[in-house]
């Protein structure tokens, strides 16, 4: 589908691509002529010309000593083996690669292989990269964490971990998405995380971010903010992707193991995009593995139906970086809709973009109805509840498997469970919960 | 030189302090934003910043995103405000300095948006999310347009990067006195007064002190050693009824602003 000019202003000055290169003073590449690499960001944050660092100065000092302190941590043997332990010990990782037969034999085309990041412990792959964090909360000496969430995955992984560490967590997330998020907003308060309802603008993730940022603008010398996905200042989207990229690790091995060879495919779901960046990450200079990235479709194409910037949106600054996003005329933040509130976001992490303008990865969206059609249909084929986040790649997945051929094979990051989604489903379909 | 520059010459040859009120633009309209310009200026007030209002404002506390809310919901657009502020510019003497998110300079083109805020009668800008590493580009188109560009240190900038970063504002350096976001406060840091003076020793840049600022002890403390104060939230908490009585918001405004100024 070509890119939309929803966002296109009719009045005023009409948008430019000089007012996109003269935005990266830092870069003086043109990634959309550049081959992706995984040499990056540079030191100032850049993906290309994505990513970088628009903050007020206040979290300045803080991000530089993050990026400091991550940088000693990467080398630190004891750091990456306590963080390695974790993951084997209280997570349950390695997640097992599982072959969906049934699914694959329906579907008549590329065989269908399932990273199963829902069966980790908390049930999605969130804990990865919270595990991380809140080690270099400890490292820091910082005493308190907060965190944004979404559909609450992230909540619970901060929750989990900060009890694990002893560390109080405050957990900011929007009121629309507590409400359809109910299971994990009591997961939160059982693991003695305190979830703070965010009553502005639309109340939902992006909503979370801000009031989360707030937070730490005044808690900054104590407080350590876990952001959950791939996005915000540097060194956010280059740590966060670091951690999940133990999920690609794991397959790329897996693969060669079970199947030989790399993967044919691999599609992940993407609204921040932390799953997804995890998993293509490794298998970036992998030339020969096709990488597709697909977004919420929400209603359809029209403004404000959905939440896919990558799709539809257009290069601007939100929430401390500068990637795709969805945004009017004036550079005002336009509302999106999802049925998953995982992925009902605006943005989008800036390697994303990156990986969008060098051709690497492919991006797509898909509809609300499309992923409701795919929680079924795996539910009932494959005895798999997924998350409705991960409902969205399921379905791009099985509709590209189709037009494969039964010796190629294809890998869904099956990134979360469902058992959240059970009462949104319900009263979505009248039914009783 | 820049109308700000002139200023500053002239308030420190007089051994006068600036008095800078911020004020949402189009809270509830233009048409008020206008007036209120016109009010400060009547009331003696050195200069005054329009924050342009932004969906996102990480940096704001609740008073000035209520206000940015209440403006951007009556679907006000960037147009609107350069309109207004045209209209009011000549009526006063004082500079007009835009608040502005560097995601609606980015959007405009900065090259653009620059030509269009000096077109309506600004003097410059403060673009409270682009760190001074991020700066550079729009900072030299700033230079050629004889426009500021109003940076800001925070009580979280080390010593060496608030001489780097006063260095590379012109007009004057913001001074952010607490850590944390816009909004009133009952008390300033215990060592902001020092942490000031330091860096006045060490610039010839006018250095003027927000956030938090709303009582007019805060402005007898601070007068002494900076070249002036700004007052945000404290102000547009007066605009919050304005949709239904501009006078009675008018009228806070003046009690409010002459307060403050007579604590100078």
């Amino acid at each position: 589908m070509p890119r939309s000019h929803l966002a296109i202003r009719e009045s005023f000055f009409p948008p430019t691509l000089q007012s996109r290169m003269s935005l990266a003073p830092s870069s003086t590449s043109q990634s959309s002529t550049e081959v992706a690499t995984k040499q990056v960001p540079d030191l100032s944050g850049r993906f290309g010309d994505f990513g970088g660092r628009f903050v007020p100065e206040t979290l300045t000092r803080a991000l530089e000593e993050l990026t400091l302190e991550y940088d000693r941590a990467k080398k630190d043997p004891d750091f990456q083996a306590e963080l390695n332990e974790l993951l084997h010990t209280f997570v349950g990782r390695p997640s097992p690669l599982y072959h969906a037969k049934r699914l694959s034999k329906q579907m008549g085309g590329a065989q269908i292989w399932l990273k199963r990041e829902d069966l980790n412990h908390t049930g999605a792959h969130k804990i990865n990269n919270t595990l991380g964090q809140a080690l270099l909360t400890l490292r820091m000496k910082k005493t308190r964490v907060i965190a944004e969430t979404g559909a609450g995955q992230h909540g619970v992984a901060s929750a989990t971990a900060c009890a694990h560490f002893g560390l109080p967590c405050v957990v900011y997330m929007g009121a629309e998405d507590v409400r359809r998020q109910k299971p994990n907003v009591f997961s939160m308060r059982l693991m003695g995380a305190e979830v703070r309802p965010v009553e502005s603008g639309s109340k939902t993730l992006r909503d979370a971010v801000n009031e989360a940022m707030r937070d730490w603008m005044a808690s900054v010398e104590h407080t350590h903010y876990i952001i959950g996905s791939v996005i915000g200042p540097h060194p956010f989207p280059m740590m966060v992707r670091d951690f999940q990229s133990v999920i690609g690790r794991e397959c790329r091995e897996q693969c060669l193991t079970s199947i030989g060879r790399l993967p044919d495919t691999i599609v992940a779901c993407v609204g921040g995009g932390s799953n997804a960046a995890g998993m293509f990450y490794p298998f970036v200079e992998d030339r020969s593995v096709r990488m597709i990235g697909v977004e919420a479709g929400g209603r359809g194409p029209s403004a404000g139906e959905h939440a896919s910037p990558l799709t539809f949106g257009s290069p601007g600054v939100l929430h401390g970086s500068y990637s795709y996003v969805m945004q009017d005329d004036d550079g005002q933040t336009s509302d999106v809709h999802s049925i998953s509130a995982g992925l009902d976001y605006p943005g989008v992490g800036p390697e994303h973009s990156y990986w969008k303008d060098t051709h690497r990865v492919e991006y797509t969206s898909c509809r609300d109805d499309e992923a409701l059609g795919a929680f079924d249909y795996l539910a009932r084929n494959e005895g798999i509840l997924c998350a409705l986040e991960t409902c969205h790649a399921v379905a791009k997945a099985v509709e590209i498997a189709k037009g494969m051929s039964p010796d190629q094979h294809l890998v869904i990051c099956l990134s979360g469970r469902g058992d959240k989604d059970a009462a949104e489903l319900a009263r979505l379909r009248g039914q009783q919960w | 030189m820049t109308a700000i520059d002139d200023l500053f010459a002239k308030l420190r040859g007089e051994g006068r302090k600036a008095f800078m009120p911020f004020i949402t633009a189009g809270d509830p309209d233009m048409a008020f934003t206008c007036q209120v310009i016109e009010l400060l200026h009547r009331l003696g007030c050195s200069m005054a910043e329009v924050g342009i209002p932004y969906s996102d404002p990480i940096a704001d506390g609740p008073v000035i995103q209520a206000s940015y809310t209440r403006a951007l919901g009556k679907k006000l657009k960037l147009q609107q405000i350069f309109d207004g502020i045209s209209g009011v510019a000549p009526k006063v003497s004082m500079p007009l300095v835009s608040m502005v998110s560097y995601a609606i300079i980015h959007r405009i083109g900065p090259e653009k948006y620059i030509d269009a805020a000096k077109g309506a009668g600004f003097a410059g800008a403060i673009v409270p999310d682009l760190l001074v590493e991020e700066s550079d580009a729009l900072s030299r188109i700033c230079r050629q347009k004889d426009f500021n560009l109003i940076q800001l240190v925070t009580p979280t900038t080390p010593r060496e990067r608030a001489l780097k970063i006063a260095e590379q504002s012109t007009g004057f350096l913001y001074f952010v006195s607490v850590t944390g976001i816009t909004g009133e406060r009952t008390e300033l840091p215990t060592d902001l007064v020092d942490r000031v003076a330091w860096l006045r020793e060490r610039t010839t840049l006018p250095i003027c002190i927000g956030f938090g600022i709303s009582k007019p002890e805060h402005v007898k403390l601070l007068a002494p050693v900076s070249d002036g104060v700004i007052v945000g939230s404290a102000i547009v908490r007066m605009m919050e009824n304005a949709a239904t009585d501009q006078a009675g918001a008018l009228a806070k405004i003046e009690s409010l602003v002459k307060s403050l100024m007579a604590a100078l």
